[in-house]
């Protein structure tokens, strides 16, 4: 159940939503569109759904050509961000919406979204109305419908983001599991990278219409394509001009090869881990202002150095754990 | 503070100082309470000079004359508010089918379809109803030297529910607009064709939620219906406002047209709640 996106253009008037965008969904994979809002990923999983008609190029699935192929006839589950419930139905009706359009026997269908239902730990809340459930558990349901036809694929359009965080949380890591449990091939859009990172097993990271880097979350953070890459997968920090994750950033008491000193300005917990604030001595920043620069370190280096404002160390990029991008924007 | 206690509490405002009023210089709770006794004050003052000069007796004899309301039982719920309630559904009915077609076509892909509605609903927000109704009931029948089949039904159903139509379209088209984009997507992602998504989740959902306007419309249809009035019906087909005009010349007596006027009210009032009923469900829904 492969998706081949070949050189898809799509545009809204001026708006251009999709450039020239190329992507491979291998069959059963679990594929994350990642970018800012408005990067074009949206558009393009709707023009993947059919929901959206591409201006030129060509969408695949599953080897067929499906170009001109209506939504119903894709074989795609959608779950929008929104839930799209059918406030009318009951959860178990909305489940069986699928089934009872494609007039499977009845004791099929009750069999099936029974399966579901619990599946998505909802058997209990079969009777009731989309009204009387949680955005958790609308978003479960969604689920639930559109995994209810078998679809060759599912599509999720930010599937997380109207839920409050904590939802959030247990949802993608019960996605993930889901994924394991039914295989399906899976594209979801998201614009948070940490969510991305946790539940993919491929990356496809999108912004202004344009594919920046394709990979799995390891390729990603540790050998983006270029600075926009680099900076929307993880934190950065500049020094000497380039980036640098911050916990990529060495600590010495003394001067050692290719080391500038720097000067202390704050310490900040993060949980288990520190951050340092520092000042490179004797350079200018970028706005005429100090040449600002921050570093991630273990509690235990911030004591073994005894990291405080004011304080002198000498830092450079950690030769072994260099992560920089490809080509510099 | 001595200044304060003499002028009320909340004095220093710029506006306060130039006190302008007598009320103006009195604390915000009794001068709320004085306003509010001048209004009863005038309240009475009119009431006892409408009942003192108003010459009663003839009031009751000319308007409300129970002898002259009497003969008009029950011909007047049987016939007369009976056929009311008859063209007002038949030009509702018509209106609603019709007026649905339309805001399909103000909502297709087809340009001239668009244009076409755009054209049918402009026309007839803008002519007035009595102009229509001149037009199926004489215009047509001069120009043709025939009436139109099945007069003056016809006349009546197409004069009454081809105007409403045009509003009922907008009314309706706003509806289909109100439901989620989602919707629809979801039913086709699902596998439905996008007509059959239309009218199986989106003009059901459509018209759940435009129920009280369609309701306001069929109280301003009900009253449009007195127009009929002037289209020459028959003794069977006669409506209110057709009956109550007639028996006015009939008893030479205002009687019939309170009458009428109070039947009336027997369909709107009703449906009028109705519509605050469904308004105040749906604003505790949302």
């Amino acid at each position: 159940m492969s998706i081949k996106v070949n050189r898809v253009n799509k545009t809204f008037g001026e708006f251009v939503a999709l450039d020239d965008v190329t992507v491979d969904i291998p069959a059963g994979s679990l594929t994350a569109l990642l970018g800012p809002s408005g990067g074009g990923k949206s558009t393009l999983l709707r023009v993947i759904a059919g929901l959206e008609k591409p201006d030129s190029g060509l969408v695949e699935i599953e080897g067929r050509e499906a170009n001109h192929l209506p939504v119903q006839e894709r074989g795609v589950g959608f779950v929008f961000q929104h839930y799209a419930a059918f406030k009318h139905l009951t959860v178990a009706r909305n489940v069986a919406f699928g089934l009872e359009i494609r007039k499977r026997p009845k004791a099929e269908i009750k069999k099936r979204v029974a399966e579901l239902l619990e599946l998505v730990h909802l058997e209990n809340f079969a009777h009731r109305y989309p009204s009387q459930l949680s955005g958790g558990q609308r978003q479960r349901m969604a689920l639930a419908r559109a995994l209810a036809v078998e679809p060759a694929v599912l599509l999720l359009d930010e599937p997380f983001g109207a839920l409050d965080a904590q939802v959030r949380k247990e949802l993608r890591i019960w996605l993930r599991k889901l994924h394991e449990e039914v295989h399906v091939t899976t594209v979801f859009v998201t614009h948070d990278q940490e969510e991305a990172m946790e539940v993919a097993d491929s990356i496809v990271v999108m912004a202004n219409g344009k594919v920046e880097q394709i990979g799995s979350p390891d390729d990603l953070y540790d050998k983006p394509a270029n600075d926009f890459v680099m900076s929307f997968l993880g934190p950065v920090t500049k020094l000497g001009g380039q980036l640098v994750r911050p916990h990529d950033l060495e600590l010495f008491t003394v001067p050692e090869q290719d080391t500038v000193a720097a000067t202390v300005e704050r310490v900040t917990r993060l949980g288990f881990e520190v951050r340092v604030d520092l000042n490179v001595n004797g350079r200018a920043g970028p706005e005429g202002g100090p040449d600002e620069v921050w570093a991630q370190v273990t509690r235990g280096t911030a004591e073994q150095f005894a990291l405080e404002p004011g304080k002198t160390v000498h830092i450079r990029r950690a030769p072994d754990r260099l992560v920089q991008p490809a080509r510099s924007a | 503070m001595a200044l304060s206690q003499d002028r009320g509490p909340d004095v220093g405002g710029p506006l306060r100082r130039r006190s302008w009023s007598p009320l103006a210089s009195m604390p915000r709770t009794r001068r709320t309470r004085v306003v509010r006794g001048i209004q009863y004050a005038v309240f009475v003052v009119l009431l006892v000079a409408v009942v003192l000069t108003v010459d009663w007796p003839t009031i009751r004899e000319g308007y409300f004359n129970l002898d002259k309301a009497r003969p008009l039982f029950p011909e007047v719920l049987t016939t007369a508010l009976k056929n009311t309630l008859i063209y007002t559904a038949m030009g509702f009915a018509f209106g609603l089918v019709l007026g649905l077609v339309l805001a399909l076509m103000r909502l297709s892909q087809v340009a001239p379809y668009r244009w076409l509605a755009n054209i049918y609903i402009e026309f007839f927000r803008g002519i007035p109803l009595l102009l229509w109704l001149f037009f199926l009931g004489y215009g047509v029948p001069t120009a043709t030297g025939r009436q139109l089949p099945f007069s003056p039904y016809s006349a009546i159903v197409l004069g009454l529910g081809m105007p409403a139509a045009a509003y009922l379209a907008e009314t309706i088209r706003a509806g289909i607009q109100a439901v989620p984009k989602g919707q629809l997507e979801a039913a086709r992602s699902l596998g439905m064709s996008q007509p059959r998504a239309m009218v199986s989740i989106v003009i059901p959902q459509a018209f759940r939620i435009i129920i009280p306007p369609l309701t306001n419309e069929l109280i301003v249809l009900t009253k449009d219906s007195s127009l009929v009035a002037i289209l020459g019906v028959t003794v069977g087909t006669k409506e209110l406002t057709k009956f109550g005009r007639d028996e006015l010349n009939t008893l030479v007596n205002a009687t019939p047209l309170v009458v009428a006027g109070l039947c009336y009210l027997l369909i709107t009032i009703p449906l009028s709640l109705l519509v605050r009923r469904l308004e105040a469900r749906n604003a505790r829904a949302r």
